[in-house]
């Protein structure tokens, strides 16, 4: 195979990634050998990759790294808050939480546990209530009326309204009228 | 140049790598330097490649490196990290460009068309530029004053291919162009790169680049 100097130009780029055939890359080894030329163009660009391909001429300008560092900590690492920022931020939390509770307290009107008893009206749903497992009440902490002293829990009292749980007719009197 | 593409992207460094994606997506964001930091050359040499000016393309690299933060969820396993980051960055630096109407500006040699064949002009001996010569800043300045002269397509190739070591496929994804049209640009960059930088033509160096003449920077 013989191959003409438009042919390794046109070809050279693919020579140097090693991406032409062998009997293509014999012809053109054979006419670098002859022609100077060609010799000199594929020199050249095997030069000119090399240089570029170094990594001293992918520098950054100096103090690049700092600024762009600075930059992501800015925008990547959420914001320390301040004691009072946490606390307004806790606060919001609950009242919106209080307001959730309240919202589906109002709207949604699960089965009791009791047929006999009354749902609460007004009853703070992130208040901290007890129950039994077993048990068709929720009351405050300390209540005499808590029965089944073996399986309790402590949970708010929008989460015992959703479940079914009614007010203790003694320690949630106040929410029973 | 293909060991460090091998030390870059090695099995390690990518199961690292891998580890660095997930904990920053389940919320970690401050690992995300850790991340880009073996890339921060190439992102910006790609935005440089764009944009030809070193603030706007440090301000593009920037906003780019924020940009893969900001959808790191998005991206895929499938292709590398580097590619997905350079191919925000080159999205990022042409979006720029764009915005200010640089084309305009953009030199001749960009409106050529991709037909035909590129002929050399230069046949003199090729004089080698010896590596070590890099360590000057003047050399780093005139090689780099070369590639800025070629046309925008070309340059972009030439940069993901050459110096950020992507290979054909993943540069013409990063550019949304097909693997022909990157085998032709390329050839094409190098070979304008090489007339630019071959001594003897039209006076060589000493006109092109106003070295004194016959002088060369090496």
């Amino acid at each position: 195979m013989v191959v003409r100097c438009e042919d390794v130009w046109r070809e050279i780029s693919n020579y140097l990634e090693g991406e032409v055939d062998p009997t293509l890359r014999t012809a053109m080894e054979e006419h670098f050998r002859e022609c100077k030329h060609c010799a000199s163009v594929l020199e050249g660009t095997r030069n000119v990759i090399q240089l570029y391909g170094d990594e001293r001429m992918s520098e950054v300008p100096l103090g690049f790294s700092h600024r762009l560092q600075r930059r992501l900590e800015e925008n990547t690492v959420p914001a320390r808050r301040t004691f009072l920022g946490w606390m307004v931020a806790a606060a919001a939390t609950v009242l919106v939480a209080g307001s959730f509770e309240l919202a589906r307290s109002v709207s949604r009107h699960p089965e009791l546990r009791s047929e006999h008893a009354r749902s609460g009206h007004g009853v703070p749903p992130g208040m901290m209530v007890i129950v039994a497992t077993d048990g068709k009440t929720f009351h405050v902490h300390g209540c005499p009326f808590i029965h089944d002293k073996a399986h309790l829990q402590t949970i708010t009292a929008g989460q015992a309204m959703r479940e079914g749980y009614v007010p203790c007719v003694r320690c949630m009197k106040k929410y029973l009228s | 140049m293909p060991e460090e593409l091998n030390v870059l992207g090695g099995p390690a460094a990518q199961f690292n790598e891998e580890v660095l994606i997930r904990r920053i997506r389940d919320g970690e964001g401050d690992l995300f330097y850790e991340l880009i930091r073996p890339y921060e050359r190439r992102v910006f040499a790609a935005a440089l490649a764009i944009l030809r000016n070193e603030a706007d393309a440090e301000d593009a690299a920037q906003e780019a490196m924020l940009k893969a933060f900001r959808h790191i969820r998005q991206f895929r396993a499938e292709s590398r990290f580097s590619t997905w980051l350079i191919q925000i960055t080159v999205n990022e630096a042409r979006m720029r460009r764009r915005k200010e109407h640089a084309e305009i500006m953009e030199p001749i040699v960009d409106r050529q068309d991709e037909e035909g064949n590129y002929v050399p002009r230069d046949f003199a001996d090729w004089r080698e530029i010896p590596l070590e010569t890099l360590e000057r800043k003047e050399v780093r300045e005139k090689l780099a004053e070369a590639l800025a002269s070629l046309g925008e397509k070309y340059r972009e190739v030439f940069v993901l291919r050459d110096m950020q070591q992507l290979s054909i496929e993943e540069t013409a994804k990063a550019l949304g162009i097909s693997t022909a049209s990157v085998k032709i640009r390329l050839l094409r960059a190098r070979l304008m790169l090489r007339d630019l930088l071959a001594p003897g033509l039209d006076g060589g160096w000493s006109s092109k680049f106003s070295f004194a003449k016959g002088a060369k920077p090496w």
